[in-house]
């Protein structure tokens, strides 16, 4: 017998296949109007590949950087109470909601010559603003929120017993985080992490204010669309889109690859 | 060599209160409670894992209630094994030797040693996720014995399995025990404890409330809680009257049970086994000095035959065979005669 959809589920159906065309249609219209020859052409331009290596590398090295300090607050975060962590938890998902280029704006007088970061930085001869330590700054800022959670959720899925078992087993506090909770709760930190650096190389807003050189590629399609106009964008963008999606295709296969017998029974 | 002095600990929803005993070098001792009775908080406790608000606990005589959780000689063995999903079973055993002075040949080969001793030697490169239930308890066992604890301490470790596999882990911690290892093992099954046990406590609320061994819990259960608790259903509070040299026992609603003691008179318990009731359908001549008409409250069939409580004004749970069940035509709220000798009946002065 086939099971009868009802009406709702059919309109649950179509509004879906709305949201899916809402998406997909200005990308697919995109690259459809923009020829392999164009892209092929784009590419050889040295100012785009160092733009998007650029980007590349300040989202990777934001992200491997902060992350050094951000795991162990998941951790926390998963396994402490402690006064005002709704408090802490708000401020973490603040990056968030905040219109990116007021973050970029807040970040400047952050990172300008006048803070004492920016003095700091210039005791070693290290301007942040208009430099690629300037803009992983900016891409980590606002995408640092995506790796807690993720990573948050992970260390939470670890039973404590787990950790229990392995202090009664001898291991120091230290040893535990490293052999148990850590190698349990990595693939969704991993997930964290690929999320991070995807939404770190998206970012514009935040970028342009602090650093509008040297370009990262959306500020470059930014530029081409107000000197050129649309047609220029193009290319760069369709460029773009195709390598950050192989990019991140093939960071999420290494991860599934990788996970092997680690899963977690929960 | 285990000694719990006065350990108290208050959590939001429950306390542990002034909780004491002793386990001696080579005993098997058991920690029975039901569930909720803060059996596995105690077990934490002596491991670390939950500091006591007061109180000591000294192991060979060395007050280890600060001691870091490491460096404390008791091993956990937790109720759901708690083995480590990412490690192999030859991975999970060797967790703690990390920090030993021994070469990766004679870790290899201490963990083989234990694997075989334990019957999962041909398991070593498994993951825990493609064993059963009783190979995952043999594995945190293993995992345990290997850092030669002072004491094992294993939390309901046959609660999880199916009654096969629960004879043979007997076995298994049996020869454990043999070989000289102390344990303290918690669980709420009365009879795993008799068959396990050299010392047993009856825990309760967070208080110890009865110890001694296996025969002094059994026979002379200390409270009614724990008269019910191993089974014995008959088990009642009394006040011992004698009257013209005829002793009787007064329920708390006044009825009197003819007993044979030479005990004063005073307040005390008595404890009648199933099996010493006799039914009848009609009042029947017999050498029993107590005989109560009653009502049927329920039929539960046991191993051995069927238990039944009869309402005579005490609630009485006699056990008979299914045959005399039929013979005799009881249902649920039918009556009944329910007779049992003086001799029968246990006193237990308070």
């Amino acid at each position: 017998m086939i099971p009868r959809t009802s009406y709702i589920q059919l309109i649950f159906l179509l509004l879906g296949a709305l949201v899916l065309l809402f998406i997909v249609a200005p990308l697919a219209g995109m690259f459809l109007s923009t020829t392999p020859a164009q892209v092929f052409e784009t590419a050889r331009e040295a100012e785009v590949r160092d733009s998007i290596w650029l980007t590349i590398y300040t989202s990777l090295a934001g992200t491997l950087f902060f992350s050094v300090a951000a795991i162990p607050l998941a951790y926390l975060l998963a396994r402490k109470q402690f006064p005002l962590k709704r408090i802490v938890t708000g401020i973490i998902d603040l990056p968030v909601v905040i219109p990116h280029s007021a973050a970029g704006i807040a970040l400047l007088g952050f990172v300008s010559r006048d803070s004492v970061l920016g003095q700091m930085g210039s005791a070693v001869g290290l301007n942040f603003v208009g430099h690629p330590a300037g803009i992983a700054i900016a891409m980590a800022f606002v995408s640092i929120p995506y790796l807690i959670n993720a990573a948050r959720d992970g260390f939470s899925g670890v039973p404590v017993r787990l950790e229990k078992a392995a202090r009664t087993l001898g291991a120091s506090p230290q040893r535990v985080f490293f052999t148990i909770s850590l190698p349990l709760a990595w693939r969704n930190i991993v997930s964290g992490l690929i999320l991070m650096f995807a939404r770190g190389m998206s970012e514009f807003g935040a970028v342009i204010v602090v650093a509008y050189h040297p370009m990262i590629t959306p500020v470059l399609i930014y530029e081409r669309f107000g000197a050129f106009g649309l047609k220029y964008a193009r290319p760069v963008s369709v460029l773009f889109i195709l390598i950050s999606l192989a990019l991140f295709i093939g960071l999420r296969w290494m991860a599934k690859e990788k996970k092997g017998g680690s899963e977690v029974a929960r | 060599m285990l000694e719990l002095r006065k350990i108290s600990k208050r959590f939001a929803d429950f306390s542990l209160k002034e909780v004491s005993f002793t386990v001696e070098r080579g005993d098997y001792f058991i920690l029975l409670g039901e569930s909720g009775a803060g059996k596995s908080m105690v077990l934490e406790t002596i491991a670390g894992l939950v500091a006591p608000d007061s109180g000591s606990i000294f192991l060979d005589k060395k007050d280890v209630t600060t001691e870091k959780i490491q460096d404390r000689k008791a091993g956990l063995v937790f109720q759901d094994h708690a083995v480590f999903p990412h490690m192999t079973v030859g991975e999970n055993i060797a967790y703690s030797l990390h920090g030993l002075k021994l070469t990766k040949e004679e870790k290899k080969e201490k963990v083989r040693a234990i694997a075989i001793e334990l019957g999962i030697g041909d398991l070593l490169l498994r993951m825990p996720g493609t064993l059963s239930g009783g190979e995952l308890q043999r594995v945190a066992l293993g995992r345990t014995l290997i850092q030669q604890p002072q004491i094992l301490l294993l939390d309901e470790p046959l609660s999880s399995l199916d009654t096969r596999l629960k004879g043979d882990l007997r076995r298994l911690l049996r020869s454990i025990h043999r070989k000289g290892q102390t344990i303290l093992h918690v669980t709420h099954d009365y009879e795993e404890a008799l068959s396990l046990g050299t010392h047993i406590a009856v825990i309760d609320k967070g208080t110890i409330i009865q110890s001694g061994t296996p025969s002094e819990v059994f026979h002379h259960p200390g409270s009614e809680f724990v008269a019910h608790f191993i089974g014995i259903r008959n088990f009642f509070a009394v006040s011992l009257v004698t009257e013209n040299q005829i002793t009787f026992a007064y329920t708390f609603n006044k009825i009197p049970v003819r007993i044979v003691t030479e005990a004063k008179e005073g307040d005390g318990f008595i404890l009648i086994r199933g099996e010493d009731i006799l039914l009848s359908a009609v009042p029947v001549e017999t050498s029993a000095t107590n005989n109560f008409p009653g009502t049927v409250v329920e039929i539960v069939p046991n191993s051995g035959g069927v238990d039944v409580t009869i309402d005579a004004g005490i609630e009485l749970q006699a056990r008979i065979t299914r045959e005399s069940l039929e013979k005799l035509g009881l249902k649920a709220g039918g009556t009944c005669w329910v007779h049992f000798k003086a001799t029968a009946v246990k006193y237990i002065p308070r």
